[in-house]
């Protein structure tokens, strides 16, 4: 099993070990003095963590997070990475985000469109770190249009979810197609599915060409 | 002096209003290290200083963006609901002609959009060109029938959103309506509760500052139990109280969005004293407006 980001430990919470970081709790999770536990059901990139997927995070680097959504795996992003941008384009979830950002210095959120960089290139610092888990069509195309912001030894780490492609063809065909389109501007490094905590997900590991 | 996109350019560091806005309207064509930059433009004295600044930034510009877009929600919100009454009415309008044509041609013929739907669905061939407009008619009513039932769904489901506090007291419904009524969440939460006590009642209104009637005790807002369920004498009270409390829910959903369920249980307090607290138990109620039927209609013009 690969080593966890410095910040990230196993814990035991009520009996059993679990992912953890330190920081201010967000979301009921349960809490151990000042570690929390990170919940791999409710986060991909805590399940990618979870499976002993290769990420090559180490701690306290720059991250973006696209699809930072209402900011549950965000804040435990924040609490062990450096600065932190967080991007979300749908205005109810940025309200629970607003919240997480409070008390995290180092988490930035932005109201925006993850298919248009151009409107937060301004903002967003080059970085160690892409994570992404946008629920929309064309998760590859994200991803490609938001490599600039990579620096040339970074890692992206992408979620893709079958569904919000096409939810009626076969997972392992949308899989294919948007490692496809990946290829021409990413190295995949490692890809895995990230059942049993999210199903019909694929896990990706990838570092620009 | 600066040469870059960068959102801080040419900005004053304690000027953080036309920061965040910088934050929200600007953009570049690629990133760049725009600490350092910051740093060498003297924006901030170190990186630990240009975080800060971009905290404070970034928080104000992503919370004025939300109220933006979520007042911009009620907006929709409003159109939704006109909707969902224009299509109650005209199925309910629609369906009596049915059921008028419809008992002239069948021994069993019922009313309302029910039969309407009931008709729709018959396989049978029809009899006569006259019978096939009968059903083709019979089958648009029970089609804007189901429309409303979405509109509804959509308003159900809207609604906690854009005003999380007056939908949990009000319901979803109701609160879509008062919304509507004065024509959106901000001027809502600039009424007075004693406008929003009567609003959907305005004909009543007018008829009283005429002189030639009473004042109206409550507009739509009668739809809710706390109202119709209160024996009539105290139903003015009741009123007065679900308004103050309504208003007071608009104007936290606009001005800071947050719940505060406290302000239910004030309300649920208030009711239960103006009721005589364990008097009679016909306010049983969950404190949600009750929408079947058409109390809301029934509920307009109440002048007495």
């Amino acid at each position: 099993m690969t080593d966890l980001p410095a910040g990230v430990e196993r814990r035991a919470f009520e009996g059993s070990e679990r992912l953890a970081t330190r920081g201010e709790p967000h979301y009921g999770e349960p809490t151990d003095g000042e570690w929390r536990a990170w919940n791999p059901d409710r986060s991909k990139l805590g399940a990618m963590l979870e499976l002993g997927m290769d990420t090559g995070l180490a701690g306290g680097e720059s991250v973006l997070y696209l699809g930072a959504a209402s900011g549950t795996t965000a804040s435990h992003v924040a609490d062990f990475a450096g600065p932190t941008y967080g991007v979300e384009f749908a205005a109810r979830p940025v309200r629970d985000l607003l919240d997480a950002a409070e008390p995290r210095g180092n988490l930035f959120p932005l109201l925006k469109d993850a298919r248009k960089p151009e409107t937060y290139a301004h903002v967003v610092e080059p970085v160690d770190a892409i994570v992404q888990d946008v629920a929309t069509r064309g998760q590859a195309k994200v991803a490609t249009a938001n490599a600039e912001f990579l620096r040339e030894d970074g890692r992206l780490l992408l979620a893709i979810k079958a569904r919000s492609e096409d939810v009626t063809r076969d997972p392992a065909d949308v899989f294919d197609d948007a490692l496809d389109e990946l290829e021409s501007t990413y190295e995949v490094l490692e890809r895995r599915r990230l059942a049993p905590h999210h199903d019909d997900h694929l896990g990706v590991v990838a570092t620009p060409r | 002096m600066t040469e870059h996109d960068g959102w801080f350019a040419g900005l004053d560091p304690g000027d953080t209003e036309s920061a965040a806005e910088r934050v929200r309207d600007g953009s570049a064509d690629g990133a760049a290290d725009w600490p350092a930059l910051a740093v060498d433009d003297g924006f901030a004295d170190d990186e630990a200083e240009y975080y800060e600044r971009l905290h404070e930034a970034t928080m104000a510009a992503a919370r004025a963006g939300v109220h933006e877009r979520e007042r911009a929600d009620d907006k929709q919100l409003i159109h939704a609901v006109r909707a969902m009454d224009d299509c109650e009415r005209t199925a309910n309008e629609l369906a009596e002609r049915v059921a008028e044509w419809a008992g002239t041609r069948f021994d069993d013929a019922g009313t309302g959009v029910e039969y309407a739907r009931e008709l729709a669905d018959r396989e049978a061939e029809p009899a006569d060109p006259s019978e096939a407009r009968l059903l083709a008619l019979a089958e648009r009513t029970a089609a804007l029938a189901d429309e409303a039932d979405e509109l509804r769904s959509y308003v159900e489901e809207t609604t906690p959103s854009v005003a999380p506090n007056l939908a949990a007291m009000a319901g979803p419904v109701l609160a879509a309506r008062l919304i509507s009524l004065s024509g959106g969440l901000d001027s809502l939460a600039k009424q007075p509760s004693s406008t929003v006590q009567v609003l959907g009642a305005e004909d009543a209104l007018f008829a009283h500052l005429r002189g030639s009637a009473p004042s109206p005790k409550h507009g739509v807002i009668f739809t809710h139990e706390y109202v119709r369920g209160t024996r009539p004498d105290e139903r003015g009270s009741a009123a007065r109280a679900l308004a103050g409390k309504l208003t007071i829910a608009a104007r936290v959903d606009h001005y800071s969005g947050d719940r505060k369920p406290e302000l239910d249980a004030e309300l649920d307090e208030r009711i239960a004293t103006i009721r005589g607290t364990d008097g009679d138990g016909s306010g049983a109620g969950d404190g949600e407006s009750d929408e079947d039927g058409g109390s809301a209609a029934a509920a307009g013009g109440d002048g007495q």
